[in-house]
């Protein structure tokens, strides 16, 4: 195994253009690394990107969005005096993942880039309109972040690109966003459903909405069937059923070790009622 | 027993000093499995079946033996050729046949073949180059299918005498008892309920893996290190499956993160001494947690049917079960103790069991905690919950009405000496969570349970040093805090503080044999030879009393800690103490010791009853367990804050097994759900403070009135959650573990 860690992105983006093999990006490595101490996955090529300048740091930009590093860890997003204020639904995702020890390594990229469809940070990032910086050979480019999964395990970047920055938009007036998921347990689990949502209200009407499901289909899903349901009500009980509705009309789950497709379809039509409330509170103003 | 052995008033026991373990285990410094090293030292991996049956057609190792790292590789062939006998009396066989598969992979995760190499990566990347082809067979992995007469057949030639003419082979052994006749019983009852349930196999969970170090030498002599609950079984079954003589191997065991029941047998051990003897190296290995769950004993999972009638007062008038256990591809699932148990608690007049040892294409289930009870308990327990509320009778005093006491003859045969269910029962009803009020989408569970406690073999040595301190040898691993309480009734006899008395846990070359620490017989057994042990010794130094006063030796007694005399006539002496005599023993006769070894057989039977509140969410089918009391009889506490301890770890469990934990196996037979992740262990934020109460019916068979308190904490659990998660969801949950989908789903049957 070739471990490399380079001091540029277009450096780390050369390093897997040029390899053969196997190659890994290694961030917090809190899926790298378990993978390859289980000998699930013995990368030929290991390219450390917590060495390059930048990749630790949260920034706010001026017109509001913000910047990620794609080495800043869940801990430090959670302690970030101000990020939880703007996009609380998108922090909290984060913070459910593992435990306090995996926080301290794990990142908003690794999770994405790991490809898992119950990754917790993902619909959150969908419903919040994250985007992400790709470099490759030929330069950068922005991409949604619902883009980049292609099904389990698998992405849409290709030989030689590395994900380079995580963009957060402006979080803007009258915005508020949650996350949601379930688990058998109270922590220290794998999504069964995740359901991020992100509204923003003219008054007590929703203006804009986008809900994003995960857990449920091949991919992290962005639903607007789910937004459409919404989108002109004050969130109701008929525009939350709709919801629910909506939410489970999406779902093409499976059956597996942790749920069953009946219960997947279920449960993502309640947690979407659930954290399309909590959004709408906090797109209020109130402190949930 | 005379009845002056028996004691009540205590200086030390009952008292709760600070653990001896303690600042070992907080700074890092106790040695458990995996801590020791050696040099030269090689590394051992196991190479597994993926296959859940399949006939082991050629094993080539070829490729790995002649890797530069790789020291030895070893096979069945590298085995004691022990003989192969029916059901568990060929139980060297079983456990080797488990340890090295021979003709067979019978499980998925059976191991199959080994290396030793000069590091763990080497050794688990050599396992690559072995090439085993096997010839896949059907399997089956459910109880109720392995009975099934099309289901394939795990081994000709297991089931032993027991069984009825006409059972599929992998039936391997049935119990049947009780006493009256049941169907007249039924006849007078004004509700009979009969229901079926179904258990599935949990892991014990313990945190440490196994993990042992091994020397062998080709002279037949070896060393061994190893974490396990008994150390003088796995030398005897080390040297059976080795073929060496059992005292040319030493074992000692490490420190223990865990065991409940799950480290009773061998695993590594044996393939860590086969590769040493063939490399000549000593040898380690540690299991993974993958390793530990596909091929280390989870308890049975179990298919049972229950009728019981009642009186519209609450009398049972009769009671039936039938209990079938799968105990994976080997004899042993502990069938005739779910049916033995099931029905203890109660006091009946009709009752009848019936159990069955089953094997399927499993991992040998192990012992786990009261082995059996737990799930009949479930049963038992859910029927009568549904009997009180059809008849809208209070499920304390329906047990209460049928509890079993002294003198009543119980449902698996003998007749109870003193015991305490009443007395739970009671602190139960008493106990302000028993009437405290219920939230809207909450119920309230009750349960009892039983179990049988057990004495065992047992040898202790106990040794005064000149400074008037004191050793205590035990040969009992410390799985529960024994050896606080080995220290406490140690200071009790001697009359010497606590911490002026070290308890080990000797290796074999130390003592004899010892059992295991299984059966809750730890505190009972081990605590009653320390306490004759330490008597042992005291008469020794009354002898020496008594000669320096120039007296009879039966006109000394010992008082705190002191020799004095008996009585006025005996002579007018100061009392001399404890560490006055030990100064002088090299020239008043030597050392004083004492020693004390037997099978003692008054463990006493035990019995607790769980009080549980459960709030069910009626969109997800998301439990919580929002409060939970155990009421349990210990008979007298040693460590209070252990005994808490014990009956707060079984109702940990008991919810994990209740709501989560389940070995899921794929249609290919393969265990879907082998690391913590996915095997849903309850974490700390899922329980709620478990509260406790000690019930103190002392047991006449000890002298302090001790009864082992390890097992029966988590026989009611099942049930007690059944019961309320039934009631807070208005539908009766048949099925553990009442996973979400599983109650999402029942709440949608049931409309």
């Amino acid at each position: 195994m070739d471990y490399h860690s380079p001091a540029s992105f277009a450096e780390a983006s050369a390093l897997a253009a040029n390899a053969t093999g196997i190659t890994r990006f290694l961030a917090g490595g809190t899926d790298v690394l378990v993978q390859l101490r289980s000998d699930l996955v013995t990368p030929d090529t290991l390219i450390d990107i917590k060495k390059i300048n930048g990749v630790s740091d949260i920034t706010r930009n001026a017109d509001g969005s913000w910047s990620l590093g794609v080495a800043v860890t869940g801990a430090e997003m959670s302690e970030h005096p101000e990020l939880g204020r703007d996009w609380p639904g998108v922090v909290e995702a984060m913070d459910l993942i593992g435990s306090t020890q995996v926080q301290g390594r794990a990142t908003l990229t690794g999770n994405l880039c790991n490809g898992s469809p119950a990754a917790d940070s993902v619909p959150a990032m969908v419903a919040a309109g994250v985007t992400v910086t790709v470099t490759g050979q030929d330069g950068t480019r922005e991409v949604a972040v619902e883009d980049i999964p292609t099904g389990p395990g698998k992405t849409s970047l290709a030989k030689g690109e590395v994900v380079s920055a995580i963009n957060i938009p402006a979080r803007g007036n009258n915005g508020g966003d949650a996350y949601l998921r379930f688990i058998p347990r109270t922590e220290m689990d794998i999504a069964v459903v995740g359901v991020g949502v992100s509204l923003r209200l003219n008054g007590d009407t929703v203006t804009e909405a986008r809900v994003s499901l995960g857990a449920v289909a091949p991919t992290v899903l962005l639903v607007e069937d789910c937004a459409q349901a919404v989108i002109g009500t004050t969130l109701d009980d008929a525009a939350l059923d709709a919801l629910g509705a909506a939410a489970s009309a999406a779902c093409n789950p499976i059956d597996d070790k942790r749920g069953t497709i009946a219960f997947r379809t279920e449960v993502a039509g309640v947690l979407a009622k659930r954290a399309a409330k909590i959004a709408y509170a906090r797109a209020k103003g109130e402190d949930v | 027993m005379a009845l002056d052995d028996r004691k009540s008033e205590f200086t030390f026991v009952g008292t709760r000093p600070d653990r001896p373990d303690g600042l070992d285990k907080v700074t890092g410094r106790a040695k458990f499995g995996a801590d020791m090293s050696a040099p030269g030292m090689l590394h051992g991996a196991i190479l597994r079946s993926p296959h859940a049956h399949a006939r082991i057609v050629k094993i080539d190792a070829s490729k790995a033996e002649a890797h530069k790292d790789v020291k030895a590789v070893v096979t069945r062939a590298d085995f004691a050729d022990v003989p192969f006998k029916p059901g568990l009396e060929g139980e060297f066989w079983n456990v080797l046949e488990n340890v090295m598969a021979g003709e067979k992979a019978l499980y998925d995760g059976h191991a199959v073949a080994a290396v030793a190499a000069t590091s763990a990566l080497a050794a688990r990347d050599a396992l690559k180059l072995i090439e085993v082809e096997y010839e896949v067979l059907p399997h089956v992995t459910d109880v109720d299918k392995a009975m099934a007469p099309d289901a394939p057949v795990i081994r000709e030639g297991a089931a032993d005498y027991s069984v009825p003419e006409g059972m599929h082979p992998n039936v391997v052994r049935y119990h049947e008892s009780g006493h009256g006749d049941v169907e007249a019983g039924f006849a007078e009852a004004d509700l009979v309920i009969e229901d079926s349930f179904v258990t599935e196999a949990t892991h014990q969970g313990y945190i440490e893996p196994h993990a042992c170090l091994g020397a062998l030498g080709g002279d037949g002599k070896g060393e061994l290190w190893c974490c396990t609950q008994g150390h003088w079984i796995v030398q005897k079954t080390c040297a059976a499956l080795l073929g060496i003589e059992t005292s040319q191997l030493r074992v000692t065991a490490s420190e223990i993160g865990g065991g409940f029941g799950g480290k009773t047998t061998v695993f590594i051990e044996p393939v860590a001494l086969a590769l040493s003897r063939k490399a000549n190296r000593p040898v380690k290995i540690v299991m993974s947690r993958s390793e530990v769950f596909r091929a280390t004993g989870p308890t049975s999972s179990a298919s049972m049917d229950i009728k019981i009638g009642m009186k519209k007062d609450g009398t049972i008038t009769a009671a039936e079960g039938i209990f079938r256990l799968q105990g994976g591809a080997f004899p042993g699932a502990p069938g005739d103790m779910t049916a033995m148990c099931a029905f203890a608690p109660y006091n009946l007049t009709n009752v009848r069991q019936v159990g069955y040892d089953v094997m399927a294409n499993r991992p040998k289930q192990a012992a786990y905690r009261a082995p059996g009870a737990p799930m009949g308990a479930f049963a038992v327990e859910s029927v009568l919950d549904e009997l009180c509320n059809q008849l809208g009778l209070d499920p304390v005093d329906v047990r209460l009405k049928n509890a079993a006491h002294e003198g009543t003859k119980a449902s698996y045969g003998p007749t109870y000496e003193r015991i305490g269910l009443v007395e739970t029962l009671e602190a139960a009803k008493a106990h302000p969570h028993y009437s405290a009020p219920l939230k809207p989408g909450q119920g309230r569970g009750i349960s009892c349970g039983f179990w049988f406690n057990h004495g065992g073999e047992t040898s202790v040595s106990l040794a005064l040093s000149e400074d008037g301190s004191a050793q205590v040898m035990v040969g009992t691993p410390d799985i529960g805090g024994s050896r606080a309480s080995m220290a406490l009734m140690a200071a009790e006899v001697l009359g010497i503080p606590y911490e002026n008395i070290r308890v080990t846990v000797a290796d074999t070359a130390s003592l004899g044999y010892n059992d295991v620490s299984h059966g809750s017989r730890v505190t009972y057994a081990s605590g009653l030879a320390t306490i004759k042990a330490a008597r042992h010794a005291v008469e020794k130094l009354c002898e020496r009393a008594a000669a320096k006063w120039g007296i009879p030796v039966d006109a000394v007694k010992w008082e705190d800690g002191c020799a004095v005399p008996s009585g006025p006539n005996a002579g007018d002496f100061d009392p001399i103490p404890l560490a006055d005599i030990t100064a002088d023993m090299g020239r008043t006769g030597g050392p004083i010791s004492g020693h004390f070894e037997a099978t003692p057989e008054g463990a006493g039977v035990s019995f607790g009853t769980h009080i549980v509140d459960a709030e069910v969410d009626p969109e997800t089918g998301k439990t919580s367990i929002t409060r939970y009391t155990v009421i349990q009889d210990a008979g007298k506490a040693i460590h209070p804050t252990y005994v808490e301890g014990q009956y707060q770890g079984g109702a940990a469990q008991g919810i994990g097994w209740a709501l989560n934990e389940e070995y899921i196996y794929g249609d290919d037979g393969r265990l879907q759900n082998s690391i913590f992740l996915d095997y849903r262990i309850p974490v700390a934020s899922d329980l709620p403070m478990i509260d406790t109460v000690i019930v103190e019916v002392p047991n006449p068979g000890h002298p302090f009135g001790v009864r082992g308190v390890g097992e029966t904490g988590i026989v009611p659990p099942l049930a007690a959650i059944a019961n309320a998660v039934s009631n807070a969801a208005g539908v009766r949950m048949r099925q553990l573990p009442m996973s979400p989908p599983r109650i999402l789903a029942a709440l949608k049957d049931n409309g």
